[in-house]
């Protein structure tokens, strides 16, 4: 069903490959500067973080993908963070997929105490894209990592499998808490890894109905916070470049025996919020 | 059109020289290139051709799938357009050599583009396509990603041609369509494969065509739910048919046997989907190992499994 490469895409994507292989260390060399070959990104940079400069992120935030997205519309993307002396902590990251119609998937901002260490998601992606993670640390210095992604193509289209069930359930809510395998860990003082997942279709509204020519509303999880007990954890500004029925697993300082709260809103004005105790023994 | 040209053949001989490929392989890609398709009558009036077990691409011109058509009295039902409009047209020389009565209808069994990127050849006003409820839907959200993504490995000379053509004649439930002294039984179906399978049976011959309900060999590809898939395949096996033609396979295949092999691909998946989510085991990883015991087994495993893992891993975490 779906394409496969052909022999044209696979010298296309040796080209790229070598173009890649060449282009990250001479822009690694380069201190300072703009990461990217891309020139998307160079068109795009300016209309998302105008004339501020935006430097390598030397290990500060690392972002990791599949080489060659399997399903367009379920491409997890896996961002670390880490925390810097010089720079302070990571106050917030955009994520961004090149090629897609709406480019800024979304930014996530972390509360001060939060810790957040790791973030998964999964993103729809159109076409071969870079996707790229910008942080802005306390300082208010960006630092950017990418990496490329292959969207299988053909039918793996990045649209809903089950419009009518996406619907029907529409704003249901899931946590799950993972048990932390790490040895020596106190339970208390260690950081909490979860998962929320929200069913939502998150319709790009970039689609056009073959019938009548109009394009389908969109219809998406615009605005997302995740707090514990009255601390900020994480918000997110979303758009329609994060799959359906998004999903977000996150490591997190949390505090056990306070309750987790998410709460969301969609583009039709639609809210949903949900609360979860968190007891000391699920950490 | 009945013989590749000299590039063609250069192109796919560096093909399969870089891949290693086998040299059956190409002499089934000179068949794709013939003006009439090589359909088989199955049973009297039902004709069928067996796609490619392969990836849509210009040397094939996406003649992946089994496409087919039934001869009434009166009139003619063609199920599935293929994959190009040079493969549609080849249909309907095919049909056009066996009799010169109209083409009704043209069923669409899904929104795939190997099983509709052919619906233009069959732009005479005579013909209605036919389609499950959900197809407009469906077509309209992925329609133009399909045109856009399928360029690079079919070509622009394919391309040109193809048209995103949705249904006019919608079902909802089953319905029956008359081609003069012969019926054929069409069932939409809850998702599963998609969310819009419709599967034709016709009564006279007891033929079934499940559009890409039933995979054979070629391993199945997951766009819509697994577990309505696996909660539908005892209705598909309780359909008391004489033959099928599968959406990708043998033509014909033995009903219900044709359905084993996919049930039990079903099964393993999911099981290890579940474990890997009960165990806490992210997505990216789960994905590479989940259903890897079923490889040997299947063509096009390596293209497709991933996905399907992916797909089922998103639909079975909300268990």
């Amino acid at each position: 069903m779906i394409v496969s490469v052909n022999r044209r895409n696979r010298v296309m994507a040796v080209v790229f490959s070598t173009l890649i292989a060449t282009a990250v260390p001479l822009a690694a060399d380069a201190q300072g500067t703009s990461v990217a070959e891309s020139t998307v990104w160079n068109s795009l940079k300016g209309d998302v973080f105008g004339q501020k400069v935006i430097g390598p992120a030397n290990g500060l935030v690392t972002i990791a993908a599949p080489k060659r997205a399997e399903d367009a519309a379920l491409v997890p993307v896996d961002l670390r963070f880490k925390t810097d002396a010089a720079t302070g902590r990571i106050k917030a990251v955009t994520l961004i997929v090149d090629e897609n119609p709406s480019p800024v998937a979304a930014v996530f901002k972390f509360g001060k105490d939060a810790g957040v260490t790791h973030l998964a998601t999964r993103l729809r992606v159109n076409a071969y894209s870079y996707v790229r993670a910008i942080a802005e640390t306390e300082d208010g210095k960006l630092h950017m990592t990418e990496t490329f992604v292959k969207a299988s193509g053909g039918c793996s289209a990045p649209a809903l499998k089950n419009q009518d069930e996406a619907m029907a359930s529409l704003g249901k809510m899931k946590l799950r808490v993972f048990a932390s395998n790490a040895p020596g860990t106190e339970p208390m003082t260690r950081a909490t890894e979860m998962q929320l997942m929200i069913r939502h279709p998150n319709n790009s509204g970039l689609q056009m109905d073959q019938l009548t020519r109009y394009y389908i509303p969109a219809h998406f999880i615009q605005g997302l916070t995740v707090s514990q007990g009255d601390r900020l954890i994480m918000s997110m500004e979303g758009g329609i470049s994060i799959s359906e029925d998004p999903n977000f697993r996150f490591e997190f300082d949390a505090k056990p025996g306070e309750d987790v709260k998410v709460e969301a809103a969609d583009t039709e004005g639609k809210k949903f919020q949900d609360e979860w105790p968190l007891q000391s023994s699920s950490l | 059109m009945n013989r590749p040209t000299r590039r063609s053949v250069l192109k796919t001989g560096a093909f399969f020289a870089c891949c290693g490929m086998s040299h059956i392989r190409f002499a089934q890609s000179q068949s794709a290139h013939s003006a009439v398709l090589p359909v088989t009558e199955i049973a009297g009036g039902v004709f069928a051709f067996a796609g490619l077990p392969e990836m849509m691409n210009a040397e094939n011109e996406g003649e992946i799938c089994n496409v087919g058509f039934v001869v009434g009295t009166d009139a003619v039902a063609v199920i599935d357009s293929g994959g190009s409009v040079a493969e549609g047209r080849a249909l309907i020389a095919a049909i056009r050599a066996v009799t010169d009565r109209p083409v009704r209808y043209l069923i669409n069994t899904h929104m795939h583009p190997d099983h509709i990127f052919g619906n233009a050849a069959f732009s005479d006003a005579e013909t209605v396509v036919v389609g499950h409820r959900n197809l407009p839907r469906a077509l309209a959200s992925r329609g133009d990603y399909y045109l856009q993504s399928y360029r690079d490995s079919m070509g622009g000379a394919l391309m040109a041609d193809i048209r995103i053509v949705p249904p006019t004649k919608l079902i909802t439930d089953e319905e029956q369509l008359d081609l003069g002294g012969r019926h054929l039984a069409l069932k939409a179906w809850k998702t599963a494969h998609t969310d819009n399978d419709l599967t034709v049976f016709d009564q006279q011959s007891g033929t079934f065509f499940t559009g890409d309900l039933c995979f054979v060999d070629h391993l199945p590809t997951m766009d819509g739910s697994l577990r309505g898939w696996i909660d539908q395949l005892g209705d598909l096996k309780a359909f008391k048919a004489n033959l099928a033609v599968p959406g990708h396979g043998p033509v014909p295949s033995k009903w219900p046997e044709a359905l084993d092999r996919e049930e039990r691909y079903f099964e393993v998946l999911a099981r290890d989907i579940r474990k890997a989510i009960a165990d806490g085991v992210p997505m990216a990883e789960a994905v590479k190992t989940a259903a890897q015991s079923e490889r040997g087994s299947w063509r096009l495993f390596d293209e497709y499994n991933e996905r399907n893992a992916t797909a089922a891993f998103a639909e079975l975490e909300w268990e």
